[in-house]
């Protein structure tokens, strides 16, 4: 059967970033996937190194909105790592309520896009409508509803007050009816078992192979949770379940990221009741010369940030990786094999952030040749007169 | 014209182009059509396609691979069209300022009629300027009695 190519992007309508995939397609079946990125590429790792360490929390928390507590708190706990101290307990639990917060609003913002992405916009609505009160707690705890600004470099910006705890426990506490209700419209409804069951298997095996990371490994039953594995913040001290299922399709994503929201208001409702009193910052002047990673759980996966300093008020080197960029290779053994309509929610289903990716990377398949700018443009254009070729054939 | 006139403002349709921004203001955008701020109860409507689309928003530091693209998309727009530029990033790049890859704000590209500022704007915000968008287009008809010029 003739092969077809099918373009998805730059611009479409079932995509909030502008991302490129090239799906070659016969008859209805997926045969093969490739992704062009960079329409996001702000170059975030150079502009971080022009910026001193106070204001890289700033820069880095704009990497991407919807995780925008992942990428301070991997980038303080880099710092903190050279300087190797550890906030002060209050500002601890405080990062971990933040960050936990985030969790909620992050998965509640995939489950909606998932449900819309398979005609249910019911749940969407349901999903966007519960959020606004996770933005409302984070309203009363940061004064902000997306980029919280709570971060620093050895504690947190902002303490929590006393009188706020009890709104803001009861407006957590007020969501896990409709997340219960939202469980049970997604385990009930035949429909979405049979739309999401069995599509975008992703196998334990090929899931340690790609090295994906959060939700998605933890999917295929990898066990792999940065916060149970190498805890931070005050993972160690609340008690909590890393949720893992066996099955690696679409259905058992949806699941985990379910479960994981029940776990987020736990956490987030043991730190209210357990958050010590004492200081929030402890005032570093100075970081002296060395290296450090700090590598947290993201709601998407691992986040990793390395930095090294000089000496100097400014890294001499930041690298960020996130969760996104170990997730997209796992297109090639979840879309491949599919039907076109499967990949939709295929493509979804990872909690694909571009914006988060767009570290420029240049890589040879064999490892013995380097590429300049030039070869570059020359193997785009090779590649797209083979696309027109191919397409006339 | 009068009447298109009067029919484009009952209801605009709204496209969003992403042109290298963090998500937070794409979210907000969304959010907007969510329950609690419904932003169809005004008559706009977020479409899928650019030939649909009345208004164009953009959002994010403009960066060098979106500038042509940009471009073509409000190429494709039929007229009359406004752009309203959102967030922080489009109006003035923000922190990406000193960025290699965003060499200039969006109104360098295409020409804006509205900026709503914020990092990322409220939704309120984000519909109380797109509403006065609509106001400031009647208030000019009423004055000065005839059309505006449609780009």
């Amino acid at each position: 059967m003739a092969k077809t190519i099918i373009p998805i992007g730059p611009y479409h309508p079932l995509q909030e970033e502008p991302e490129f995939f090239i799906l070659t397609v016969e008859g209805e079946t997926v045969v093969d996937i490739d992704l062009r990125i960079g329409y996001n590429h702000r170059g975030i790792e150079k502009l971080c190194e022009q910026q001193t360490y106070d204001q890289v929390t700033f820069v880095v928390e704009r990497v991407c909105g919807i995780c925008s507590t992942s990428h301070p708190f991997a980038y303080t706990q880099a710092v903190e790592d050279i300087l190797s101290i550890e906030a002060p307990p209050r500002a601890q639990y405080i990062r971990t309520i933040i960050a936990e917060g985030e969790r909620l609003h992050s998965h509640l913002l995939w489950l909606g896009l998932a449900g819309h992405f398979l005609g249910y916009n019911t749940i969407f609505m349901w999903a966007w409508k519960l959020r606004e009160e996770i933005l409302d707690v984070m309203e009363i705890l940061s004064g902000n509803r997306n980029n919280y600004a709570m971060f620093k470099v050895g504690g947190v910006l902002r303490d929590i007050k006393k009188e706020d705890i009890p709104t803001v426990q009861k407006k957590v506490d007020s969501i896990v009816p409709t997340l219960k209700k939202l469980r049970s419209a997604v385990m009930d409804d035949p429909v979405l078992h049979a739309r999401t069951k069995g599509i975008g298997v992703l196998s334990r095996e090929a899931a340690i192979d790609y090295c994906a990371v959060g939700p998605t490994a933890r999917a295929s039953g990898v066990a792999r949770d940065i916060r149970k594995n190498s805890p931070y913040g005050v993972y160690d001290q609340v008690d909590w379940n890393m949720v893992v299922t066996e099955n690696g399709d679409v259905f058992d994503k949806v699941l985990v990221r379910l479960g994981e929201m029940f776990e987020s208001v736990k956490i987030i409702t043991a730190c209210l009741s357990q958050l010590p009193e004492g200081e929030i910052d402890c005032h570093i002047t100075e970081v002296p010369p060395g290296e450090g990673i700090g590598h947290i759980e993201a709601p998407r996966g691992e986040c990793f940030h390395y930095v090294r300093s000089d000496g100097t008020n400014r890294p001499e080197r930041h690298k960020i990786r996130a969760p996104t960029f170990m997730n997209l290779p796992t297109f090639k053994k979840t879309v491949i094999g599919g039907k076109i309509p499967d990949t939709v929610i295929t493509l979804a289903a990872i909690d694909p952030c571009y914006c988060c990716t767009e570290r420029m990377t240049v890589q040879d398949l064999k490892g013995q040749k380097l590429y300049t700018g030039e070869d570059l443009i020359r193997l785009s254009q090779e590649k797209t007169d083979q696309i027109i070729a191919e397409m006339r054939r | 014209m009068r009447l298109l006139e009067k029919v484009f403002l009952k209801s605009l349709w709204v496209f969003h182009l992403a042109t290298g921004s963090c998500n937070n203001c794409d979210i907000e955008i969304l959010d907007c059509l969510t329950p609690r701020h419904d932003i169809e109860r005004f008559g706009m409507l977020l479409t899928g396609s650019i030939k649909h689309a009345d208004v164009l928003m953009v959002t994010g530091a403009v960066n060098r691979q979106c500038i042509p693209r940009i471009k073509r998309v409000y190429e494709q727009m039929p007229k009359p069209r406004l752009v309203v530029a959102i967030g922080e990033c489009a109006l003035s790049r923000g922190v990406f300022m000193q960025s290699y890859n965003c060499p200039m704000p969006l109104d360098h590209v295409i020409p804006v009629d509205v900026y709503i500022p914020g990092c990322p704007p409220r939704p309120e915000a984000i519909m109380a300027g797109l509403l006065k968008l609509i106001e400031r287009r009647k208030e000019n008809r009423a004055e000065t009695g005839r059309e505006n010029d449609s780009r």
